[in-house]
Formats: C-alpha cells, sequence, structure tokens
C-alpha cells in the first residue's frame, strides 16, 4: 500500500517538476551561468589568442579568422617548454610522493602512540604552519649555495618535501581509526610499520587524495622559491619560464598567450577527468580543517 | 646487548622507542628545513652583508632604516589593502555564488566547474592575460568594451590609484572556486533536520539564512578568513609579472612586502636588510593569525 | 730492412707522442653570454675562427636567459665554478670588481697606451684604479627610428634635427579617435626602455647640465638642467599630449605594430623591425639642441674571471685578444649589428654610411656612458620621476629632488661615503 502511494506515474512527476520551477529560480539560474561563464572568459580569450597570428592578436573575436598552430610550434621549438614541463612534473610528482609517505607517517604516530613528548612535537610541527616561507627562502639560499643545490632538482624540492598541514590532516584522519584494529594487529605480530602501511593507510585513502591534489597543484604552481633557486633555463619550472617571457624574449602577445595555454591546459585536462574526487577532496580537507 | 635490553622493556617504551624512529627523519627535516633557516633569518636580519663579502654586524640598523624609509611604509600599506579588501571581497563573492549554486540541480557540475577551473590555473600564466586585458586601447579588451559604452579609458596598471586593485583582481578572481567549493560543502553539512524545523516553523529564506546558515558556517568561515588573509599578505606572483616595467609601480604604488624582500635580496644583493623584513612579514603574519585564531577560540 | 723499420716506426711514435701533447696540453676555456640569438651565432662564428688559428685551445660557449644572466654569473664566480672569460655589462663593472668575480687585464698583452689609441673613448670606463677590467668586441649608442609611411602621410619630408622640432613633428604624427584616446602616437616614450638614457646622458646636457659629477660619486643631475630635461620628455605625454608611456606595452611594440611615429632605440632593434612585416622605417642621428649633439653608448664587454688562472689564464687573455680585433669587431656588426668598439673599424666609410648602422656609428663620436653603480635602481630613479610628473602632478624639481635624495643614498652607501 506503501508502495502504491509513493510510486507515481512518470507524468505525475513532471508535472510535479515544472510546478516547482519559478521565473525567480530561472532568474537565479541564469544569473549564476553568465557569471560562470564570465569566470572563465579570461582563459577562453587566452585559448583562442594562442591560435591566433599576430595581425590579428588586437581583434577582439572569439574564433580566429585564419586559425594557425604556428605559435604552439615556434612556443615547443624555440623556448625550452619541454624541459620545464618535465621538470614541473618531476618535482612536482617527488615532492608528493614524500609529502604522502612522511605526512602520513608523522600523523599516525602522533594520532596512535602514547609517548613523553608527543605534544610537544605536535606543537612543534604546527608551529611550523605560521612560518612563511618568504621568511625561510634567504636562508634556503644561503643553503643552496654551500651544498650546491643551486639548479637541481633537489634544491627545487627540499622545502617541500613534508608539511604541517599535510601532517595536521593526516592526523585528523587516523584519530579516527578505531584502537581495537592497530591493537588485534599487534597481538598477532604485526609490525608497527606494517600496521601503518597496510592496515591504518588503506584507509584514509580519501584523505591522501585530497592532500596528494592539494600538494600537486600547489607545487606545480610554485613560483617564488623555483625564480630564486634556479638560474639555468633548462631547469626552469613552468611558471618560472612564463615569466622569463619577459625582458629581452620578444612581447608578442600571441606567443605569451600560446605559452599560458600551455601551462594551464594539462591542469584542466585533468581536472576534467578527475572532477569528482578533486571537488570531493578540498570538500573533505575543508571539513575537516 | 641490544636484543637484551629490547626484551627487558615493557611494551609501551617499544612503542615509544619505536614512535621516535618513524619520527627521526621527518624531525631532522623540520629542524634544518625550517627551524633553523628561521633563526638564520633573524640572525642575517641584524647584518650587512651582499652575499659575496662577509657579513658585518650593525645591530638594529638594518630596522632602523626600514621603519624611517617612506618607501616602506607604503609597501606594507599596500600589503594590508590587499588584505582587508581582497577577503571581504572574494568572501561575500564566493558565498553568495556558493548559496544559490547550491540549490540549482541541472548542469550543477559544470556551472561549479567554471567557477572552479581559475582556482587550477597558474597564477603567472593568468597575470599575462590579465595584464593583456589591462592595456590602452586598441590591445585591451576591457578598454575596448569601455569604450563601446563610452566610458574613458582606464589605465589600470599604470595608474597610481587603480594599480593595486587591478593586481589583486586575479588574485581574488582565482581564490573564487575554492571558496565556493568550501562553502557549499558546509552548507551542506548543515542537518537538514534543522531546515524541516525551520520550514515548520513558517521561516521565510532570509530567515533561515540569517539563523541557521550563518552560525553553522562560521568555523567555515573563519578558516576561508585565515588562509585567504594569509595568501593575501603574501601575494606576490601577480605583482611580479603584471608590473614588470616598473616592479611594484608604479612609483611602489602596487608594491607587497614579498615583492620588497625579493627586489632587496636579489636585485640590490642587501641581503640584512631583506632578511629583517621578511621578520617583518612573519610578525605582520603571526599577529594576524593569532588574532584570527582566537576569535575562532571565542566562537566555539 | 730492419733498419727502415725501426726508423719508421720511432717517426711515427715521436710523431704520435708530439700529436698526444699538443691533444694533453689543449686548454679547454669556458665563455659565458647572454642568450640572444644572434650574438650566440657570432660568438659561435668567431669561435672556430680562434680555434682554427689556436688548435690547443678549445672554448666552451654557454649562455642564459638575459633575466637572470648577472645573478647566474655571480654566483658560478664566487662559489667557485663559472667561467674564465665572461661577457658583462659594463654597468656592472664596480659591482663584479668588489665581489671579486674578475680580474684586471695583463698589461704586456693589453697595453693601455693601445687601448686608449685604438678603442672609442667610452671604453675608458672599464679603467679602475690604474687597470683595465674588461675590453667591449662592440658598442651600442641610441639613434632615432621614424615610420617612413607616417611620416608621409603627415606631410613631413625628413627627420627631425632638432629638439624642437621632435616635439613639433610628434604632435603632427598623433592621431586620436573621437574619445581622445590615441590611436597612433607621435613619439613612443618608453621610461622602463632606453629612454632614461636618453634624459641622463643627452637631454640633461643639452640643457647645460650633467647628470653626475666627474668623480661619479655624486648626483648633479637634481638641477635646472636637469628638471628642465625631464620637463622636455614629461612633456610629451603631459603638455603636448602626442602619446602615453608604454603605449602599447613598450615603445617598441608600438613602432613595430606601426602606431608610433617615432622611436628611440639601440641598434639592437634594428633586427626586430627589419623583421617586422609591413613596417617601413628609417634611422636618423639623435636630434641636436643649439647646435651640439650628445648620445649615450654602453657596451657589453668581455672579462677574465678570477677563477682563470695558468694556463686558462693566458688561453683565456689570447682568446679575448681574438675577441677584440678588427676581424672580430666587423664579423659581430655583420652577425648582430652592433657597432665596433674600435673607430679603425667603425669609422670605416661603407659602415659609416651604411644606411642602419651609420647613424649609430656616427653618434658613437659624441657619445658619453653612465658609471653605474648598479643600473635597476639608478634606472628607477627616472621611471620614479616621470611618473611623479605625469602622475602626481609634482614639479619636475621636486621630482628629481625625491629620487635624487635616495639614488644619493645608494651611491654613498657604495662609495663608503
Amino acid at each position: 500500500m506503501a508502495d502504491e502511494e509513493i510510486k507515481m506515474s512518470n507524468s505525475d512527476q513532471m508535472i510535479q517538476r515544472l510546478e516547482q520551477i519559478n521565473p525567480t529560480k530561472i532568474l537565479t539560474w541564469t544569473l549564476l551561468f553568465l557569471g560562470s561563464i564570465v569566470m572563465i572568459t579570461p582563459i577562453i580569450f587566452m585559448i583562442s589568442t594562442s591560435f591566433k597570428t599576430g595581425q590579428e592578436v588586437y581583434t577582439l573575436s572569439l574564433l580566429p579568422q585564419k586559425a594557425t598552430l604556428e605559435n604552439y610550434i615556434f612556443i615547443l621549438k624555440e623556448s625550452k617548454f619541454i624541459y620545464w614541463t618535465l621538470n614541473s612534473l618531476w618535482v612536482a610528482s617527488f615532492s608528493t610522493i614524500s609529502v604522502l609517505f612522511f605526512d602520513s607517517l608523522v600523523g599516525y604516530t602522533l594520532a596512535k602512540f602514547n609517548f613523553r613528548g608527543r605534544e610537544i612535537i605536535f606543537i612543534a610541527i604546527l608551529s611550523t604552519l605560521m612560518i612563511p616561507t618568504e621568511m625561510l627562502i634567504i636562508p634556503w639560499y644561503m643553503m643552496s649555495r654551500e651544498f650546491g643545490w643551486i639548479d637541481t632538482y633537489w634544491g627545487i624540492a627540499f622545502p617541500g618535501l613534508m608539511t604541517g598541514f599535510g601532517t595536521f590532516l593526516m592526523r585528523q584522519f587516523f584519530m579516527g581509526l578505531p584502537d581495537e584494529l592497530i591493537d588485534a594487529a599487534r597481538i598477532d605480530g604485526w609490525s608497527e610499520f606494517s600496521i601503518w602501511w597496510r592496515i591504518a593507510m588503506p584507509l584514509v585513502i580519501p584523505a591522501l587524495s585530497a592532500l596528494a591534489i592539494f600538494h600537486f597543484l600547489g607545487n606545480w604552481t610554485a613560483f617564488l622559491w623555483p625564480l630564486i633557486i634556479v638560474n639555468d633555463p633548462d631547469m626552469y619550472t613552468i611558471p618560472v619560464g612564463l615569466a622569463s617571457f619577459n625582458g629581452e624574449f620578444q612581447m608578442d602577445w600571441e606567443i605569451v598567450m600560446t605559452a599560458s595555454c600551455l601551462a594551464t591546459i594539462p591542469t584542466l585536462f585533468v581536472f576534467i577527468i578527475l572532477q569528482k574526487y578533486i571537488i570531493k577532496g578540498i570538500m573533505l580537507a575543508g571539513l575537516k580543517g | 646487548m641490544l636484543k637484551d635490553f629490547w626484551e627487558n622493556i615493557t611494551l609501551n617504551q617499544k612503542l615509544a622507542i619505536t614512535a621516535w624512529v618513524f619520527l627521526l627523519i621527518p624531525i631532522i627535516f623540520y629542524t634544518t628545513i625550517r627551524f633553523y633557516p628561521t633563526f638564520e633569518a633573524f640572525y642575517v636580519s641584524f647584518m650587512k652583508w651582499n652575499l659575496l663579502g662577509s657579513q658585518k654586524y650593525i645591530g638594529l640598523k638594518n630596522y632602523q632604516r626600514i621603519f624611517g624609509d617612506e618607501d616602506f611604509w607604503i609597501v606594507l600599506w599596500n600589503t594590508i589593502k590587499y588584505a582587508i579588501i581582497g577577503v571581504p571581497i572574494s568572501l561575500f563573492i564566493s558565498f553568495v555564488i556558493a548559496y544559490f549554486l547550491n540549490e540549482i540541480k541541472f548542469g550543477h557540475q559544470t556551472i561549479r566547474a567554471f567557477y572552479f577551473i581559475p582556482f587550477l590555473t597558474t597564477a603567472v600564466a593568468m597575470a599575462w592575460v590579465w595584464r593583456w586585458f589591462y592595456q590602452p586601447m586598441p590591445i585591451g579588451y576591457f578598454n575596448i568594451m569601455l569604450s563601446w559604452v563610452g566610458i574613458p579609458q582606464q589605465p589600470f596598471l599604470k595608474s597610481i590609484e587603480q594599480g593595486l586593485y587591478s593586481v589583486m583582481a586575479p588574485a581574488v578572481w582565482a581564490g573564487l572556486g575554492f571558496q565556493i567549493v568550501i562553502f557549499i560543502a558546509g552548507i551542506r553539512a548543515v542537518p537538514k533536520s534543522h531546515f524541516e524545523a525551520a520550514e515548520i516553523d513558517g521561516a521565510g529564506r532570509l530567515q533561515i539564512l540569517r539563523e541557521i546558515i550563518l552560525p553553522a558556517l562560521k568555523p567555515t568561515t573563519i578558516f576561508l578568513v585565515v588562509i585567504s588573509t594569509i595568501g593575501f599578505l603574501r601575494i606576490f606572483d601577480q605583482v611580479y609579472t603584471m608590473t614588470s616595467d616598473s616592479a611594484g609601480g608604479p612609483l611602489n604604488s602596487t608594491k607587497p612586502l614579498v615583492l620588497m624582500i625579493y627586489e632587496y635580496a636579489f636585485d640590490t644583493y642587501m641581503l640584512g636588510r631583506a632578511s629583517a623584513l621578511t621578520v617583518i612579514l612573519f610578525l605582520l603574519l603571526l599577529t594576524v593569525s593569532l588574532i584570527q585564531l582566537w576569535l575562532m577560540r571565542k566562537s566555539k | 730492412m730492419k733498419n727502415f723499420k725501426f726508423i719508421l716506426l720511432s717517426i711515427f711514435s715521436s710523431l704520435f707522442l708530439l700529436f698526444g701533447s699538443i691533444i694533453a696540453n689543449a686548454v679547454e676555456i669556458e665563455y659565458w653570454q647572454y642568450t640572444y640569438k644572434s650574438r650566440v651565432a657570432a660568438i659561435d662564428k668567431l669561435i672556430a675562427n680562434f680555434q682554427n688559428e689556436n688548435p690547443g685551445i678549445t672554448v666552451k660557449h654557454t649562455n642564459f636567459p638575459y633575466a637572470d644572466y648577472r645573478k647566474k654569473v655571480s654566483i658560478a664566480i664566487s662559489s667557485g665554478d663559472g667561467p674564465d672569460l665572461v661577457q658583462l655589462y659594463y654597468g656592472w663593472l664596480n659591482d663584479f670588481r668588489d665581489g671579486g668575480l674578475i680580474q684586471p687585464l695583463p698589461q704586456d698583452i693589453f697595453s693601455h697606451s693601445d687601448i686608449e689609441s685604438d678603442f672609442f673613448k667610452m671604453v675608458s670606463s672599464m679603467k679602475v684604479d690604474g687597470e683595465y677590467w674588461g675590453l667591449p668586441t662592440a658598442v651600442r649608442s641610441l639613434a632615432l627610428f621614424y615610420n617612413n609611411d607616417l611620416f608621409k602621410e603627415a606631410g613631413l619630408s625628413g627627420p627631425p634635427e632638432t629638439l624642437d622640432q621632435m616635439v613639433d613633428y610628434a604632435k603632427k604624427l598623433t592621431k586620436t579617435d573621437s574619445n581622445g584616446d590615441y590611436l597612433q602616437i607621435g613619439f613612443g616614450v618608453d621610461t622602463d626602455g632606453q629612454d632614461h638614457h636618453f634624459w641622463r646622458e643627452v637631454l640633461v646636457r643639452h640643457f647645460g647640465g650633467q647628470p653626475y659629477s666627474d668623480d661619479g660619486q655624486k648626483i648633479a643631475y637634481n638641477s635646472a638642467a636637469g628638471a628642465q630635461a625631464l620637463k622636455y620628455l614629461t612633456d610629451f605625454e603631459k603638455t603636448h599630449k602626442t602619446g602615453s608611456n608604454g603605449f602599447m606595452n613598450r615603445g617598441q611594440d608600438a613602432f613595430a605594430a606601426g602606431k608610433a611615429g617615432m622611436v628611440l632605440d639601440g641598434s639592437f632593434r634594428i633586427s626586430k623591425f627589419n623583421k617586422t612585416e609591413g613596417l617601413n622605417f628609417s634611422i636618423s642621428e639623435l636630434p641636436g639642441h643649439n647646435g651640439k649633439r650628445y648620445n649615450f653608448s654602453s657596451f657589453w664587454a668581455n672579462a677574465i674571471t678570477t677563477k682563470a688562472e695558468g694556463e686558462k689564464k693566458e688561453a683565456a687573455a689570447k682568446f679575448l685578444k681574438y675577441l677584440t680585433s678588427d676581424e672580430a669587431m666587423q664579423v659581430w656588426l655583420d652577425t648582430v649589428g652592433e657597432l665596433p668598439a674600435k673607430p679603425s673599424v667603425a669609422l670605416v666609410e661603407a659602415n659609416k654610411q651604411h644606411p642602419q648602422y651609420g647613424p649609430f656609428i656616427r653618434g658613437l663620436d659624441y657619445a658619453t656612458a653612465t658609471t653605474f653603480i648598479s643600473e635597476k635602481p639608478q634606472r628607477q630613479s627616472l621611471i620614479d620621476s616621470y611618473d611623479m610628473v605625469v602622475l602626481k602632478d609634482m614639479s619636475p624639481e621636486d621630482a628629481l629632488a625625491k629620487v635624487a635624495k635616495k639614488e644619493q643614498e645608494l651611491l654613498d652607501d657604495f662609495f663608503g661615503n
């Protein structure tokens, strides 16, 4: 009987939905939609200009009259964009893997172990959130000069191998795991490392992916430190390479827009594919934060 | 001997030792990469050093020179302006959008994606795009559009009054997506029962907003305020890229602290002065964070 | 038979040893400059020539983008890496000397009397404390680029010869739309480009002053002459309304787009404008004033770094000698388009009357170079004082007083005053 009440005919459902649409809602939707288009307008123009020739650059048209790939060819041939992409990829991946490993290890240790000095360590690591990287770049630079880290992958990556934020996040998540699980494994004779790696880690994969996305993105777009530590153009990361389009390089807007495109498109592509996870990850991090 | 030791200690002690072993490398890392450099920054701030020669102790002279420098106060005020204008504007816009976007079902994913995409872009890349938009006619799109409606051309980046806001705009634009997503998550985290109770009581839309949603969003809002304030106080990428012809210009009107630090350190190699500025930046950020954390405690 | 074999063997082995010792003695030196296509090509050519003549020496050529060149060089040399021979902007001489990055040129190979008689006068800025610290292959000066089509359209036959004419022409070449926005500007001022040099070495002198004291330690542009010079420059935008600073982003871009009647730039800009399709332009010497002419010259010099010792230093000195030979300078002019640093090459009739290089070369005759302590902040002085006059409506006197105070601090700090 309850089923018959709940089930409605298809047409009834549609009528109900139509009744819910009112002019205010349509207006709101339209405004939001237009707003979203305005949001991506800079990106759209950036993309469209990258396909324009020098003459067409100053026209306001959305689609180029004479679409050309010559800007892309120019950049890929004349500049070191491919190197820059590989460098960014390498550094960001290496850094993210390190963060995923160490931040979880530390977070787990702080969450699931009881020992004297635990709170001090936690507060100390948390306090590093207060230290802005801008204050550390000069000492890091001095350090790098001494140890020969200038123009190396290690030099670009070392400041970001572990983060206070990631540690905090992982600790939160690990604290949510039941202690019984761990105790049971201990009784069974598992080593502490295996407990962490094989039992605890799989249970926090959502957090790990959120952290991975955050950290990778932050690393990919990092600018100040790579700018300082890298001088050899072969070793630039993408943002530093983009900034180098200043100075004596020809400041032709279509070239610059093409470079910006090449820097942005891969991220957009990844986003479109992984959209669900990325948004979920951010929401997750925000709620726990 | 080690074996004897290991067998004779309690389980708790074993766990404690394991914990310290796990923490060993991270402790080394944080000490050498975070804490020691912090002290070094303070240390160098009391020196006169140009990277190539030797360091000369000069006490508080760097700080004296900085506080006596007219440009420093302009730069400090700029930095604060970026935050106290940028944060409210971006939070207001992102909240409004999040509020309405939350209720949309049709095309929700796509519209949300459009709002979010700018967050994923590289600041330097988009700074170039915006810089181009700000150009005067015939190149700059903004001015072209203004001319269509008969508004006179604006100098934007080339103006002392408009420069800062012109640089701030892409930074605000890029941060909206993140804030919108967090706000939506926050709104959705409010238990449905609250809404149902309010509906039964006959509460209007505005009332629900004021009495249920906003209070529930307080921690979320504070979280976003803290993050975006710190972000704006540290702004660099956009300024560096958009004002390369007169860095931080015109006449220092767009220059934030981080750019001043960069210039002292890597343009004129006055590392002592630069370090002193980083210490000042650190104290500024610390003060702001502490104030906000205190406010957060109060709200609990 | 046995004897013959033996003789043959010993000849071969001694030849082998001789050859081997030459290879073993092959010295490798490293040369650094900034990346610019034509300069890279020129150096490669010169290295090939040099190595042909000097089989015992190989020169490794490395180059970096301009933006970070100076930083990279300073760091490398100071940490013991880096090149044996380096190219530096003459304005960095004091910094590099101070930082112990370069060493004086050996006087037995580079005699001072020869330098003084062979090179253009501006090279004397490389002499400090009785030693020469580097020598240029090429020098640069400024000239006036003007658009033939736009000139014809405005009814102008030739380039302006005086400062007053330049103002007049600029006015005639400016076009605005109904809103008063610029469609085309008469003179493209670009304070971040070469125009700050124009003000400092040319305009200030035209109005009766000089930019710095003779010993280079005190600012002298903070005077009536300096203010008049600044007023002349800012008037284009402020009073005559013939354009705005950085119209179309940079003066050179506006000119390349055919939207600027005139710009001032260095000879290094010629190739860019030559490559721009549809741009019909000519070059002339900078306009004079009261019958006098002034110009700004600058150059990139080659110096031996402190890293080079023993036979590397010898090899570096040899290569430097070649780089500053007449032959190298002509190659450089042909490949890069930069003016030879020696009158013997530059003032050759063919070069002097060259339609594009001629005006620059003739300008070398009356050109002076500013001895910069640190170019960037000193350049900022003009950028800022210009902005103060145009954007904040300050008087040129007040603006200059303000920037002079700041720049003098910089100078005092450097000279230890």
